[in-house]
């Protein structure tokens, strides 16, 4: 084992303010993992498809619970999140983006617009029908 | 110490690098250029590829499992389908990767981890596109 050499850690929760980019950076990260975790869910669909009627009524009985509706409206919000942020960092990548009003316009935007693409999307799935 | 610490100035700090980092010639890790590129190649093809999947998922809304089915199986729905998974599971085993180097210390563990997470992604992707082909009418 490599010898640990003790580097001094700035405090950093304890100390900053909470800015929204930062806020966001976070909420960036854990939007990752729960759609990480949430291919699962992907994935036991396609193979329930795939297996039969059957195996596909579990996923309808899922998806029409409360619980399921709310798991996958939490993974809706998380998928959009996480896309527009990632817009927003490869803008930032491009050289983009920088200033403190454009930063802050784009995570705002980022936030605002994940928020308002899950809505859209869960109105129109019910108006199409969805969730009987 | 290294031989140009011993010239160095006094007053300088001692190396923070480890023992390790200097005989392997290492510098700062963290990702290199692969994983940077290849994230951000992944993350363009699943922001070209989102509407379409979107509205993949939204047409199986209100569907029975044959009507379902033969959506799913259907060659455009499948091959978008596909594109979307691989991509995914690319992006999503990166980014994984990334944050288990970041907050895992213990050496050992974060081996294991990172190849816990390279199966992981492996048996996701394979599963899901193992059910795309079968879904698919012929295979």
């Amino acid at each position: 084992m490599t010898a640990r050499i003790d580097r001094p850690l700035s405090p950093h929760l304890q100390t900053y303010r909470w800015t929204l980019t930062m806020a966001l950076s976070i909420a960036h990260r854990v939007t990752g993992v729960a759609l990480y975790t949430g291919t699962l869910l992907l994935a036991w669909w396609l193979i329930a498809a795939a297996s039969g009627p059957a195996a596909y009524s579990y996923v309808l009985a899922f998806t029409s619970s409360f619980l399921g509706k709310l798991i996958v409206f939490g993974f809706t919000w998380a998928l959009f999140h996480h896309a527009l942020s990632g817009v927003r960092h490869l803008v930032w990548d491009l050289g983009y983006g920088f200033g403190p009003a454009e930063r802050e316009w784009l995570t705002w935007a980022a936030l605002i617009g994940g928020i308002a693409l899950t809505v859209i999307v869960w109105v129109a799935a019910y108006a199409m029908g969805g969730g009987r | 110490m290294s031989i140009d610490e011993s010239h160095a100035n006094p007053r300088r700090a001692t190396s923070m690098r480890t023992p390790l980092g200097r005989v392997r010639n290492l510098g700062a890790s963290h990702s290199g250029t692969n994983d940077f590129w290849r994230q951000r190649l992944t993350a363009v093809a699943m922001i070209l590829m989102i509407v379409p999947v979107i509205i993949v998922v939204m047409m199986m809304l209100g569907r029975n499992h044959a009507a379902a089915a033969q959506i799913l199986g259907s060659p455009i729905v499948a091959i978008v389908l596909l594109l979307f998974i691989v991509s995914s599971v690319m992006h999503m085993k990166i980014g994984m990767q990334v944050i288990l180097e970041d907050y895992v210390h213990n050496e050992k563990l974060k081996l294991a981890s990172i190849m816990a997470n390279n199966f992981f992604c492996a048996v996701v992707a394979l599963a899901s596109a193992y059910a795309i082909f079968k879904l698919s009418s012929g295979v």
